[in-house]
């Protein structure tokens, strides 16, 4: 169920420090051709093993230029369907486009606090014992009740 | 080839006190948890082997957490978890996720997940909208919207974003190195049974990376792809647990001596099919009902067929693997397809709600595929279907390897030190340290306590992370030392790569060489043989001592012939150790299948010359050690201690 990547779109994140498919998927799926080696396209990022695509769509979700698409399996899903994410750094918004025409849209909530902006021990306990069971955070410690009802 | 280096590769050795290796849950919530603990003073270190945003199951994102305790009782979740994994779970670890992970949940959302609301009039409104509607966060007694009794609904795309970027801040990216795939621990040379260190590649750059650490934690997911999936062709890395989870986790464990446990479990999901889907939400907050092809409820229907199985029949919940045995009754029956009948469950949703509420509904139902399961949702758009006028297909999956979810394969791990009732054997001085000193685990590597999810599995990283700092604490002065010469790693590691070179030339093809096996080739005999022999969906998930024996022989033919798999490039040289790592995986839980005889998963799995359940002579667990220095795998029971009263896990029987 792989991506793919639109050839007009895809710049090989030039001006970035990464190219950015390549570096967020999980699956080391996506590569970036620098020569045009492997598909004619010098400086474009392709899928190089599409049938280990895992469907997660990182690399379509972080695609500075949005230059990465689904389309389904092609060994089942009858032609036409996909889902198309817009990620921003607050929502994500989906198109889905049925094989008949028809589409859909929704907008979801994906965080609530700016990017960048944990603070991971801010306001947070110190340290207490190191040999007990507690957690940093944490100041009680329950025991199991063995008895029939907790 | 073009990249010049490939074949001479640049050494990196590199001296840590805490080495955390993966990157998903657990790995994160050992990274900030022992990073608070170290202070200064002890360097952690952690390798990924993809980018932190997004590596390990939660990777493309969750709709729900599966496990937060909120107004329960943590003896309850112990109960649940017991029932559902058919009576053989470590009570204690349960209870000790139960008792943290909450705080962890809490974290999440103040590092800005969102998290639905149920609001004072009843409504629910999703992890933006509570705030402007005089909702509190979850800490501050705020009421989540519960999906099942343990689960809670999220927006969860950007979940694994969020918590990666609390652990990167806490370590620092100088103490990170992505893109680094570890192949293998290593024991001490002076100290028997004690891990020293850890070995792997860079898959971006020609570097080879050799870590000498005082304390290991070995976090690296499940095994997926183990057995052939159904999906084909294209549709192959489509399946329902992230497909690069290679068993590492256990791979690398046995290597080295580690005592596993349970490795016979299994989980077979059942899901939409084609697309895995996730089925939770409809079931628990849509309440839908799946049905066989002439639409009765086979769970109803089957419900006598199922008190083979008690008092497991009886739980609260009935347990996954024997909802999928009723199911599969009627597929093997010739009544399929099973249906899930979400129109029927929409429209009665729907009979009390204004149309906007109706257009919320659909949204819903829509974003538990879209947070984590994009694949399901193109699915049902390539298919037209529409959940509110088309019933969908479900169909149970091929078999995943993991401790997390609702299965608990792992590693037998040292639990928590102060829990009432607790026998010497569940505890040997550092929580969720495994049998070879200082090698500790969590999330899906430690065995005998499923239900973490995503949650439970950052708890329990949590928690080993702080283990893991008094380990070090107590052996400040353990100085590393390899048997191996690093001339002798290197070789190692790089095997495949020389099989390449070696031989490329001989033929004309670089594909069909005599002398080397693709890893993709070396994975497909890998899932033939556990399709066919060890229970797969080939045989609808039955075995026997004879097919496991005949399995084993093949398996060992396949792991003879790791020594020739070829890697191309350093994505195949990834592809090449990953598949090393299936095979163990696939042997110890092959090893353990044949081993327990008895059928304690009917639904997940059959010993069909053993086709009942064994309380007498089998409710124990199973646990199995590979011996490094002699090659030879032993497995024993291990005595099950309840830590609670289970009896009121189960209704009164009639």
């Amino acid at each position: 169920m792989p991506t793919f990547v639109h050839t007009e779109k895809c710049d090989g994140c030039k001006g970035g420090e990464v190219t950015v498919c390549m570096y967020i998927c999980p699956n080391d799926l996506m590569k970036l051709d620098v020569e045009g080696e492997f598909t004619g396209h010098a400086m474009k990022a392709f899928n190089q093993e599409p049938d280990q695509c895992w469907e997660c769509l990182c690399c379509a979700k972080h695609c500075p230029q949005q230059a990465i698409e689904l389309r389904p399996f092609a060994d089942w899903a009858p032609m036409g369907g996909t889902a198309i994410p817009l990620r921003t750094d607050q929502a994500i918004m989906w198109t889905i486009k049925f094989r008949d025409g028809e589409l859909k849209r929704f907008k979801f909530p994906a965080r609530t606090t700016p990017v960048g902006s944990i603070d991971p021990y801010g306001n947070k306990p110190e340290p207490g014992d190191l040999d007990s069971e507690l957690l940093f955070t944490e100041s009680e410690l329950p025991n199991v009740n063995p008895a029939l009802k907790g | 080839m073009s990249e010049p280096s490939f074949g001479n590769p640049e050494i990196v050795e590199i001296e840590t006190d805490i080495l955390i290796v993966g990157g998903g849950m657990a790995a994160c919530g050992a990274a900030y948890e022992a990073k608070r603990w170290a202070g200064d003073d002890v360097k952690i270190t952690l390798v990924d082997k993809a980018a932190m945003d997004r590596s390990g199951a939660v990777a493309q994102g969750l709709s729900a957490i599966n496990t937060y305790i909120g107004e329960n009782d943590i003896e309850d979740y112990v109960r649940m978890v017991h029932a559902d994994l058919m009576g053989i779970t470590r009570d204690d670890l349960v209870y000790d996720v139960g008792r943290h992970v909450d705080d962890s949940v809490h974290l999440f959302e103040e590092w800005g997940l969102p998290i639905w609301k149920t609001l004072d009039d009843g409504t629910r409104v999703d992890g933006a909208t509570w705030q402007k509607k005089g909702g509190k966060m979850l800490k501050d007694g705020g009421k989540p919207v519960r999906s099942g009794r343990w689960q809670i609904m999220i927006n969860g795309e950007s979940y694994k974003v969020i918590v990666a970027e609390a652990a990167k801040k806490a370590l620092g990216m100088e103490n990170i190195y992505e893109r680094v795939f570890i192949i293998k621990y290593l024991l001490d040379a002076n100290e028997p049974n004690r891990i020293a260190g850890a070995i792997g590649f860079s898959n971006r750059e020609h570097k080879l990376y050799i870590f000498k650490a005082n304390a290991i934690l070995n976090v690296c997911g499940g095994a997926v792809n183990i057995f052939r999936p159904r999906t084909t062709g294209e549709g192959m890395g489509r399946v329902w647990y992230p497909v690069w989870n290679a068993g590492s986790t256990y791979a690398m464990a046995a290597e080295v001596g580690a005592e596993l446990t349970m490795m016979e479990n299994r989980f077979v999901p059942t899901r939409f099919k084609d697309g895995y889907g996730p089925v939770g939400a409809w079931f628990l907050l849509f309440k839908s009902k799946a049905q066989n092809g002439f639409g009765e409820d086979y769970i109803v229907k089957n419900a006598e067929m199922l008190k083979d199985f008690s008092p497991y029949d009886e739980a609260a919940v009935v347990p996954t693997c024997l909802r999928n045995h009723a199911m599969l009754k009627e597929m093997k029956d010739g009544r399929g397809p099973i249906y899930m009948d979400t129109p029927t469950a929409l429209k009665e949703l729907s009979e009390t709600l204004t149309p906007k509420e109706v257009a919320h509904l659909e949204a819903e139902a829509w974003e538990d595929f879209l947070d984590m399961c994009i694949g399901q949702a193109s699915l049902w758009a390539c298919l037209n279907i529409r959940p509110e006028k088309d019933k969908s297909e479900l169909m149970p999956t091929e078999p995943y390897l993991l401790g997390s979810h609702s299965g608990c394969s792992g590693i037998w791990a040292s639990g928590p030190s102060d829990l009432n009732g607790q026998p010497d054997h569940y505890h040997w001085g550092y929580n969720r340290m495994t049998t070879v000193k200082g090698l500790f685990t969590a999330g899906d590597g430690v065995g005998a306590s499923g239900h973490k999810f995503s949650s439970g599995s950052h708890a329990e990283g949590r928690i080993a992370g702080k283990s893991m700092v008094r380990f070090v604490r107590d052996h400040k002065d353990f100085k590393p030392s390899f048997k191996e010469s690093t001339d002798e790693l290197v070789e190692l590691i790089y095997r495949p790569v020389r099989n390449f070179l070696e031989h490329k030339d001989k033929t004309t093809a670089i594909d069909i060489n005599p002398n080397y096996i693709t890893p993709r080739m070396f994975q497909m005999r890998l899932q033939k043989i556990m399709d066919e022999y060890v229970a797969g969906v080939a045989t609808y998930y039955q075995t026997n001592k004879t097919l496991l024996e005949e399995g084993l022989k093949y398996l060992t033919m396949l792991k003879e012939d790791a020594v020739k798999m070829r890697a191309k490039d350093l994505h195949e040289l990834l592809r090449a150790w990953e598949n090393y790592h299936r095979v163990w995986a696939a042997e110890a839980h092959l090893r353990h299948i044949l081993f327990r005889e008895e059928t304690r998963y009917p639904g997940f799995y059959y010993r069909a010359d053993y086709p009942g359940l064994d309380e007498e002579n089998w409710h124990c667990f199973v646990n199995s050690r590979y011996n490094p220095e002699t090659g030879e795998w032993e497995l024993k029971k291990v005595e099950w201690v309840p830590l609670v009263e289970h009896s009121t896990g189960f209704k009164p029987s009639a």
